[in-house]
C-alpha cells in the first residue's frame, strides 16, 4: 500500500512539474531546434528575446498594459469591496455575482462583444482599449482578494480609532486600508499575472503596435517555433516563481499581523 | 431621514464606479453579442419605403403603393446596401438577382413612376413580394438557428442540410467532460495523498500543484509542444514501454489536447477537493477503521461522501473553463480537435461573419453562465455550512 502511494505521488508530481522542467534547458540550447538533445549551451536566444525589436516592443507593451490594467482593476475592485463590506441581501449577492462573471465568461465571447462596441467607440487597436479589456478580466481577482482581506480586518480596531475622535476618512486611510494592504497588493499581483498571460482578448482588441509578449508568443508558437520561445517561457517561469514567493510572503505576513 | 440612509449612500457611491465600468465594458459587449446574433437589418436597411408600404398587405396581388415604394427605394438606396440585400433575397428565392438587375436598369432610365408588372411579369407573383416581406423584420432567429444547424423552413423549424455546429458543440462538451473526469480521477487520490502526508513532503506536493497553476498557459503550451513532438520525450517513452517500432503521434491529435488540458485544469480540481478534505475532522478515517471498515469501504462510505462537494464544485469549475478553451487546442490540436471557441474566432476574425460568431458565442455564454451560477451557489453554500 505504501509503495503504491509513493509511486502514485511521484507520477503525479512528474506529470504536474515535468512540463515546466522540460522547457527550462531548451532556452539555453545553442542549436536552432526546440527539441532534445541539447546541442550545446548558449545564451543566444535570450539575446534574441531582449534584442529583437519585435520581442522588445512586446515586452514593453506587456508591462505597460499589465501595470495600467492592474492599477485600474485594483482601484475599482478596492472601492467596490469597501462598499460591499459586511453587507447582505439579494442585491449584494447579485452584484457580487455580476462582478465575478468576467472570470467565467469565455474570453472569445468577450472578445467578440468588446470588438463590436469598440468599433463604435473608436477604441479598437488602442492602448486604452486593451488596458480596459484586461482590467475587465482582472476585476474578479482584485475584488475577491480585497474582500477576503477586509473580512479579516478587526472592526474593533476601527471602532477604537473612531471613539478616539478619528473621522471616518481618517479611520479608512490610517486603519482600514493599511490593514487590508497585503490583500490589495495580492489582488494587484494576481491582476498583473492575469494580464501578462492574456492572449485571446488581445488578439481581438490589439493592433500591431499593441502586440503583447503573450500575443507574440502565441503567434510564434503557431507559425515558427524557435528556442526564443523557450527563452521567453524560461523568463515567464522565473517571473512566476518570484511572484508566487512574493504572494506567499505577503500571506504569511498578513497571518502574522493578524495573530 | 437622510442620516439613516447615509451608510447606504456611501456604500452605493463606492460601488458605483465598478458598476458603471462593468456596465459599459462588460455588460454592453455581452448585450451587443445578443443583439448582433438576432438582428437582421440587411434587407430592412435597403427598403425603408417598402417597409412602410407593405404594412397591412393581404399577401395576394401587390398594390400600386408597394410598387412605387420599391421604385423609390431602388433610386435612393446605395448600391452596396442594395447588393447585400439582393444577395440575401436571392439565397431565399432564386431568380431575385436577375429580376432585380433588370428592374434596376429600367428604373434608372427615368425619374417618374414605373409599371413593374409590365416590365417583368414576375412582379405580379406574390412569391417575390412575400420573400421581401419575410426578410424585412429587423430581428431574426436564423443565426441562432443556424448556430444549432437548424433553419426556418416552409413548415416551421427544420434541420439544415449538414450538421456542422452541433457536432462541434458535442465535441466541446465531450472533451470537457472527459477532462473533468480525468481531473477527478487523478485529483481525488492526489488530494488524499496530500492530506496523509506532513512536513516537507506535503510542501513539495503543494508546490507541484501551485507552480503549474501560476504558470502562464502559453508556457505550458510551449512545454507540451516540446513533450508531444513526434520525436519528443513522451512519444519515446511510450515507444519503449509499448515495445513499438514507430513513434506514437501525439502532437496535433485529440489525445495530446486532452493530456495538456488535463494538466492545465488539474490544479484547480486538486485544490477544490483538498480545501474540503482539510476541513474534515482528522479522526474520521481511524474511527471507521476501528469499527472494522476496510480501507476501501471507509473510502467509499466516509471519505468520498464528505469530499463530494469539493469534487462537484471543482468539476463544475473545470468543466466550465474547459468549454471556453481556445489557445491550447489551437496550438496543440489538429483540425478535428478544435472547440467551439475556435469557430467563434474563425467566424469573427477571418470571415467577419459577426452575426454567426455572436450566435455561437451567445450559446456558449449561456451554457457557461448557467454552470457558473450552479458553481457560485454550491461554493457559497459550502462556505456557509
Amino acid at each position: 500500500m505504501g509503495a503504491i502511494k509513493t509511486v502514485w505521488g511521484i507520477l503525479c508530481v512528474l506529470f504536474l512539474m515535468g512540463p515546466l522542467i522540460v522547457v527550462l534547458p531548451i532556452a539555453f540550447n545553442a542549436g536552432g531546434f526546440v527539441s532534445f538533445p541539447i546541442q550545446g549551451w548558449s545564451l543566444r536566444w535570450f539575446a534574441v528575446l531582449f534584442g529583437d525589436p519585435g520581442w522588445r516592443l512586446s515586452i514593453w507593451n506587456s508591462l505597460i498594459v499589465g501595470l495600467a490594467s492592474s492599477a485600474l482593476a485594483t482601484m475599482l475592485g478596492t472601492l467596490a469591496a469597501l462598499g460591499l463590506r459586511g453587507r447582505v441581501g439579494v442585491p449584494v449577492v447579485l452584484a457580487r455575482m455580476v462582478f465575478l462573471l468576467p472570470m467565467a465568461t469565455p474570453a472569445v465571447v468577450l472578445g467578440v462583444g468588446m470588438q463590436l462596441i469598440y468599433a463604435r467607440l473608436g477604441l479598437g487597436s488602442t492602448y486604452a482599449g486593451l488596458i480596459i479589456g484586461h482590467a475587465v478580466l482582472s476585476i474578479p481577482f482584485t475584488l475577491l482578494s480585497v474582500t477576503a482581506a477586509l473580512a479579516s480586518v478587526d472592526r474593533g480596531v476601527e471602532r477604537a480609532a473612531a471613539s478616539l475622535g478619528a473621522p471616518p476618512p481618517t479611520v479608512l486611510w490610517l486603519v482600514t486600508l493599511p490593514m487590508a494592504l497585503p490583500g490589495i497588493v495580492t489582488g494587484f499581483v494576481f491582476a498583473f499575472a492575469n494580464s501578462l498571460d492574456e492572449v485571446v482578448l488581445t488578439i481581438f482588441l490589439a493592433g500591431p503596435n499593441q502586440r503583447t509578449l503573450a500575443r507574440q508568443m502565441f503567434l510564434q508558437l503557431r507559425d515558427n517555433l524557435s528556442p526564443a520561445i523557450a527563452a521567453a517561457a524560461f523568463t515567464f517561469i522565473i517571473a512566476t516563481i518570484c511572484i508566487g514567493i512574493t504572494g506567499l510572503w505577503l500571506q504569511h505576513r498578513r497571518k502574522r499581523m493578524m495573530a | 431621514m437622510i442620516a439613516r440612509h447615509l451608510p447606504d449612500l456611501k456604500a452605493a457611491a463606492l460601488v458605483l464606479p465598478l458598476v458603471a465600468f462593468l456596465a459599459v465594458f462588460f455588460l454592453w459587449p455581452l448585450a451587443s453579442i445578443f443583439t448582433t446574433a438576432v438582428s437582421d437589418t440587411e434587407v430592412s436597411r435597403a427598403f425603408p419605403e417598402l417597409g412602410r408600404a407593405i404594412d397591412g398587405w393581404d399577401g395576394q396581388a401587390p398594390t400600386p403603393a408597394m410598387q412605387q415604394a420599391l421604385v423609390a427605394d431602388i433610386r435612393t438606396t446605395p448600391q452596396a446596401t442594395m447588393g447585400d440585400a439582393v444577395r440575401r433575397l436571392n439565397s431565399q428565392t432564386s431568380g431575385f438577382r436577375s429580376l432585380f438587375g433588370r428592374t434596376q436598369q429600367a428604373v434608372a432610365r427615368g425619374t417618374g413612376p414605373v409599371d413593374l408588372v409590365a416590365l417583368d411579369g414576375r412582379w405580379a407573383d406574390p412569391l417575390y413580394w412575400n420573400t421581401i416581406r419575410s426578410a424585412l423584420p429587423p430581428y431574426t432567429p436564423r443565426f441562432l438557428l443556424s448556430a444549432l444547424d437548424l433553419q426556418q423552413g416552409a413548415e416551421g423549424i427544420e434541420v439544415a442540410g449538414q450538421s456542422v455546429h452541433v457536432q462541434i458543440f458535442l465535441r466541446t462538451l465531450g472533451i470537457s467532460a472527459l477532462v473533468t473526469g480525468l481531473c477527478a480521477l487523478i485529483g481525488v487520490p492526489f488530494a488524499m495523498l496530500m492530506l496523509a502526508t506532513t512536513g516537507w513532503v506535503r510542501n513539495v506536493l503543494m508546490a507541484s500543484v501551485l507552480l503549474p497553476m501560476w504558470t502562464s498557459v502559453l508556457v505550458r503550451c510551449t512545454a507540451w509542444l516540446i513533450i508531444l513532438q513526434n520525436d519528443g520525450v513522451l512519444s519515446r517513452i511510450l515507444q519503449t514501454l509499448g515495445g513499438l517500432r514507430e513513434a506514437v503521434p501525439l502532437l496535433f491529435t485529440r489525445s495530446g489536447v486532452i493530456i495538456a488540458m488535463t494538466h492545465v485544469m488539474l490544479p484547480f480540481m486538486i485544490l477544490s477537493i483538498y480545501s474540503v478534505l482539510i476541513a474534515m475532522p482528522k479522526n474520521l478515517m481511524p474511527a471507521a477503521a476501528s469499527m472494522g471498515a476496510n480501507p476501501i469501504a471507509a473510502f467509499r462510505t466516509v471519505l468520498l461522501p464528505l469530499a463530494l462537494p469539493g469534487i462537484v464544485s471543482g468539476g463544475l469549475l473545470v468543466f466550465m473553463t474547459s468549454l471556453g478553451f481556445y489557445i491550447l487546442p489551437a496550438l496543440l490540436g489538429g483540425g478535428n480537435d478544435q472547440l467551439i471557441s475556435s469557430f467563434v474566432a474563425e467566424y469573427a476574425i477571418r470571415q467577419a461573419n459577426w452575426p454567426l460568431a455572436s450566435a455561437l458565442g451567445l450559446i456558449l455564454l449561456i451554457v457557461t453562465v448557467v454552470i457558473f451560477a450552479l458553481y457560485q451557489r454550491l461554493s457559497t453554500r459550502m462556505a456557509g455550512a
